[in-house]
């Protein structure tokens, strides 16, 4: 295991000398990924919770599309299925976006992990204190100046548990990437494997990795939640 | 059946270029892979809860590892790791006792490693339904004289299930979604198969919705599924909302 990491240490962290590769890859797609969605996710988790049928319904069609199926078949169609449309290789823009295997991939992870942050916020904001916006709007808010200044602060605060929660299963979801060619962790220990056929310890330190990065994202998500739901605590 | 069906789909005007027996073998094959990995993973849970709420300290911390080390760990790279090290590990065993080469069938040791790490989510949400049960209940079985076999078959297993069912469709899900990965450590599963016909057909596209559109309609199939049973095991109960 120590010569293994001799060898394959560095692009099991960040280089293989010509690209990045391994952790920084991995890191790199888990917080575009994260980003991407969680930027998308806020209007759309409102539209989510909307009165109106014609604004709720697409965006419920899209979480069920997006939650109904597995990431890899996700992943499959932006990377291959995509670009095997001749209508879409006609296109220039089309045909330089879809041919990078990076954009695809983090196109798949962002519109997965979009679709479960739509429905974590949207649960969150069903989930309002009556009072609470009932006070609002006592106080003259209406419209945008009620979600930016009362509802989504309280809502994304309340939402943080199972938000870490997926940020974990994205950290393990973006495994898959080493199927479109995207060096990740799993992609270097896949290659060390390959060439030296010590399965075990090849995979086993990727599964070390992860085990620390995920640990790494847990202890955060703790102080995190200390600091923004301190007010869920028990009163003292 | 399966020729049936297929012949069925082509008359209904869907043309499958004559991939159809192929990308329903595949699907039945998702199936049974999910199926048989939910009973694995489900009896690793449920003795993995029991060892956690027992009193031993070393039948609890073993099981705390597994929970801990599995859901640490992505799905995919346990795949990986134990899909490949168990033929290593079983030719070094056969080595060592001087029998002849075995080789594991990938379909039995699909089903080993998905219920292996699907066991210690099982675990969890176990164990959170089998706390939730109040301990009235089993004091009063165990006044009643029952035996620590009949408490948990009449007593807390039923009730149990109905805390642990929201837990137990979540990790179907997940499970049912986590097959789709199976083709990368070669079995002919639903993503095989419709990667194998768009390939010959150029049409890959139509035949990856075809099969992400059937993991849909498995999801729903056990969505209905478990709203029914989710009332089943409510019976007896009133919801204060609804």
């Amino acid at each position: 295991m120590i010569e293994l990491l001799k060898m394959y240490g560095e692009p099991f962290f960040y280089s293989d000398g010509q690209q990045i590769t391994g952790l920084a890859m991995t890191l790199w797609l888990l917080s575009a990924s994260l980003f991407v969605g969680f930027i998308v996710s806020i209007p759309l988790s409102i539209a989510r919770v909307s009165s109106r049928c014609l604004v709720r319904w697409p965006v419920q069609f899209y979480t069920y599309l997006f939650r109904g199926t597995p990431l890899y078949i996700q992943l499959l169609i932006c990377y291959t299925g995509i670009y095997s449309l001749a209508a879409v290789r006609a296109q220039p823009l089309l045909d330089a976006f879809f041919r990078d295997a990076m954009n695809c991939t983090i196109l798949a992870f962002a519109l997965n992990t979009c679709a479960y942050t739509t429905e974590i916020f949207a649960g969150a904001i069903r989930s309002m204190a009556h009072g609470e916006v009932e006070a609002a709007k006592a106080y003259g808010l209406s419209g945008w100046k009620l979600y930016a200044f009362v509802i989504m602060p309280s809502a994304l605060r309340r939402s943080l548990p199972y938000y870490s929660n997926e940020v974990i299963l994205m950290l393990h979801s973006t495994t898959v990437a080493f199927t479109a060619t995207v060096p990740d962790i799993l992609k270097v220990a896949r290659d060390a494997n390959s060439a030296t056929f010590l399965t075990f310890q090849s995979f086993g330190i990727a599964a070390l990795i992860y085990l620390a990065v995920t640990f790494a994202l847990v202890g955060l998500f703790r102080l995190a939640e200390r600091r923004w739901l301190a007010f869920l605590g028990p009163a003292h | 059946m399966i020729d049936t069906l297929s012949n069925a789909l082509e008359l209904a005007g869907f043309s499958l270029k004559g991939f159809g027996p192929l990308l329903l073998n595949g699907a039945w094959m998702t199936v049974k892979l999910s199926v048989a990995s939910l009973l694995l993973s489900v009896l690793l849970g449920l003795a993995g809860a029991s060892a956690k709420l027992s009193g031993k300290h070393w039948l609890r911390m073993p099981a705390q590892l597994y929970t801990t080390l599995i859901r640490g760990v992505p799905d995919l790279v346990l795949m990986l790791l134990i899909f490949y090290s168990l033929q290593t590990w079983l030719t070094m065993i056969t080595i060592a006792l001087g029998w002849d080469y075995i080789e594991i069938n990938p379909f039995a040791a699909g089903i080993l490693t998905l219920g292996f790490i699907y066991g210690a989510y099982f675990t969890e949400t176990f164990r959170g339904a089998m706390l939730a049960v109040p301990r009235g209940q089993l004091e009063a079985a165990t006044a009643y004289g029952l035996s620590r076999a009949q408490r948990f078959r009449l007593v807390v297993f039923p009730q149990m299930m109905r805390f642990a069912l929201p837990g137990l469709g979540n990790n179907w899900m997940v499970i049912l979604k986590a097959t789709a990965l199976v083709s990368i450590i070669g079995l002919a599963d639903l993503v095989k198969a419709a990667q194998d016909a768009g390939k010959s057909t150029y049409q890959l596209f139509f035949f990856l919705v075809l099969a992400a559109l059937a993991y849909l309609v498995i999801t729903s199939a056990s969505n209905v599924a478990l709203r029914h049973l989710e009332r089943r095991y409510a019976t007896g109960c009133r919801e204060a909302v609804r």
